[in-house]
């Protein structure tokens, strides 16, 4: 019988040598005559062992890791193949600190499984939750999805339940489900872990919620960057078809659901939703006012449910369990469980999922093993690029929407990105500005203008230039594009351009004192 | 080399295939710029008489996404992720390397038509940063020395 090796094909292990690591492996093995069967799994998240090699053994699955290719000889004479000792053991995957410590429900099955085989999906209890929901009636999914709290994982934390009900209770001929999979934020990773590691728990969410409110068409909204999410994506969706879970009669239940990927081209702004939907539509991705909101008139002017990757990737444990279950994780009104993703200068950075209410602190130390370079970790974007940061002093802070809220900080999406002591925060500033200017869709005056001049302001600044006349001047742009820019580009820059000045000061020049807004 | 007749053929079969889909634009614009490496400007009269859209609104739609572009690239585009994640693993220093190396700035083709620089904000590759993606191919923990090895690979 054949040895089962595993080595991820999730694009971040690629990226760091995977794929010569599992062509090594197999050469090795043809050379010495043992048969093994290389599977291609997704990632197990903990980014600082990839790739991160694992064999099945009768104890389980044990790892190895970081792998080179140079090292894939001595392996074999260590007998690793059945679990053999050697200098890059790390033991059990799952008794990993790092990985047992997590609550893992929506990414339950990543890294596991062969996120191309739907055997092995049905397997890892997947399609449970749409079972369930072929059984109930569209207000009974629709409830358990309210009752379970969850809410929207794209970054806005609006209550999905809501949005399904409005779609619901909106008659149309036609309507629509979009997954915005338009993952932009710096240092955030954990929708293309979810496309490359497990395609179908996203599929099946999505046709739950099309069962749920009566859209028979779905569209994957994917970002250009991630070409090889869109590969695993489109064969996880030929082979739904094939077996009857999408079509014209899903499962037998004559109820349809059609599934599409569409990819964007570059646009940070188009995963704002109204972008996001001109631009499926084929036009240039420019945000719209609101209302009419999506969910009473969104794509192509019908009721259109938008959802995050994250967001519909929950919706099926949550019918498989309930949403009690679901909702008995977490704190206040931030239920269920956030994947968290440990970024930038961190030893340990990674994938992290938890129950809302864990400390940044716990995330950045006792997860992330503290700084790569081993410096202090000065300062912490929290939620992308439209997100604050954080300065040590609030680094107890619990992951939590209304806590960050408090701070005047986000959660957005969950990404973490650390810096160290030797980061220029004035500098920071200067590239969010910048970024802004970049990504503006040019609709409204405070982002289209505010944010090149503020990226000229900043410059001025960076130079110790004028700072009695650039700083309250900084803070008064900062106001307009905050209070009237359209849509959260224009809006939230201010967050990190602020935040940056507030905590950190003296990088920008003036003392504490001198700084009182 | 794509001569005019077979470009606008590959173009007009592109149009033929994919102009009933639902939101058309995008789609054709990707199997174009696949097909061909870029939008040229002398197809945009045929896309747009394809979906009773003006030239205008079809060239509006190549100018506004980053992606799309109407010249042709060099051989191997080069794209140096300029996020927040890897400018905190030393992403700049790997920026100016990336420059001066190919001796040319974003948006430029070096004079052999080799390369193609871009910049990208953010590959989801932050747990190892900083990264760079050349074609479609992503690498992290990129060193200067890595790029160096890198850019003689593909030189070869």
């Amino acid at each position: 019988m054949s040895i089962t090796v595993y080595v991820p094909c999730d694009s971040s292990a690629v990226s760091v040598g995977a794929n010569r690591v599992a062509n090594a492996i197999t050469q090795e093995a043809e050379k010495r005559g043992v048969a093994i069967n290389v599977v291609r799994n997704g990632s197990r998240g903990m980014y600082w062992l990839e790739p991160m090699v694992e064999v099945a053994t009768e104890n389980g699955r044990i790892a190895y890791g970081a792998v080179k290719t140079g090292d894939v000889s001595s392996l074999f004479d260590a007998d690793f193949l059945n679990g053999g000792s050697h200098a890059l053991s790390l033991g059990l995957t799952e008794e990993i600190p790092y990985f047992k410590k997590q609550q893992r429900l929506t990414f339950a099955r990543v890294g596991i499984t062969n996120p191309v085989s739907l055997d092995d999906y049905i397997a890892h209890d997947g399609y449970r939750g749409l079972k369930n929901a072929l059984e109930i009636s569209q207000a009974d999914i629709v409830k358990h999805v309210s009752d379970s709290g969850l809410r929207g994982r794209g970054g806005a934390a609006f209550p999905t339940g809501i949005k399904w009900n409005t779609v619901l209770n909106t008659p149309a001929d036609q309507k629509y489900i979009i997954c915005n999979a338009d993952e932009g934020d710096s240092g955030t990773f954990s929708d293309r872990m979810i496309m490359e590691g497990d395609p179908f728990v996203l599929i099946e969410g999505m046709t739950i919620a099309g069962l749920a409110v009566s859209a028979t068409q779905g569209y994957i909204y994917l970002r250009i960057e991630y070409p090889h999410a869109f590969e695993i994506l489109n064969e996880a969706i030929a082979n739904a078809y094939a077996a009857g879970y999408l079509g014209d009669d899903v499962q037998g239940s004559g109820r349809a659901f059609h599934l599409e990927v569409r990819q964007g081209a570059g646009a940070y702004v188009c995963g704002e939703e109204t972008s996001l939907m001109e631009s499926l539509e084929g036009k240039r991705g420019l945000v719209r006012f609101k209302p009419p909101l999506p969910a009473i008139s969104g794509l192509f002017g019908k009721p259109t449910v938008v959802n995050n990757v994250i967001s519909l990737a929950s919706v099926p444990i949550i019918l498989d369990k309930g949403g009690d279950f679901y909702r008995d994780f977490g704190m206040g009104r931030s239920r269920g469980t956030l994947p968290l993703q440990l970024a930038g200068n961190l030893k340990h950075p990674g994938l992290v999922e938890l129950a809302f209410g864990v400390t940044l602190r716990e995330l950045l130390y006792d997860f992330g093993g503290g700084s790569a370079t081993g410096k202090p970790i000065r300062a912490v974007q929290v939620g992308g690029p439209l997100g604050a940061y954080l300065p040590q002093s609030q680094f107890d802070t619990p992951l939590d929407y209304e806590a960050f809220a408090a701070l005047w900080a986000v959660v957005g999406h969950g990404g973490i990105v650390a810096f160290d002591d030797t980061v220029d925060m004035a500098e920071m500033a200067k590239y969010s500005m910048e970024f802004c200017a970049v990504e503006s869709c040019g609709k409204c005056t405070p982002c289209r203008i505010g944010s090149t001049r503020g990226y000229e302001v900043m410059d001025e600044i960076v130079n110790k230039r004028d700072l009695d006349k650039n700083i309250p001047l900084l803070r008064s742009l900062c106001d307009t594009m905050l209070n009237s820019s359209l849509c959260a580009l224009g809006g939230m820059t201010p967050y990190p351009v602020l935040s940056a000045l507030n905590h950190f000061p003296e990088d920008f020049g003036v003392s504490v004192e001198h700084n009182a807004a | 080399m794509t001569t005019e007749p077979t470009m606008m053929q590959t173009v007009q079969t592109i149009v033929a295939d994919l102009k009933d889909k639902k939101g058309a634009l995008l789609p054709i614009l990707h199997a174009v710029q696949n097909a061909l490496g870029y939008v040229p400007p002398e197809t945009v009269p045929t896309i747009a008489k394809a979906l009773n859209l003006s030239r205008a609104e079809v060239h509006g739609v190549i100018s506004f996404y980053h992606y799309f572009r109407d010249t042709a690239p060099g051989k191997h585009t080069i794209q140096v992720c300029r996020a927040e994640s890897c400018l905190s693993m030393g992403g700049k220093e790997l920026e100016n390397h990336v420059k001066t190396t190919l001796g040319i700035d974003y948006h430029e083709t070096t004079a052999d038509g080799q390369f193609s620089l871009e910049p990208i904000y953010c590959l989801g590759n932050c747990a190892c940063s900083p990264a760079i993606q050349i074609g479609k191919d992503v690498y992290g923990k990129v060193s200067t020395t890595d790029f160096d090895e890198l850019l003689k690979e593909k030189s070869a």
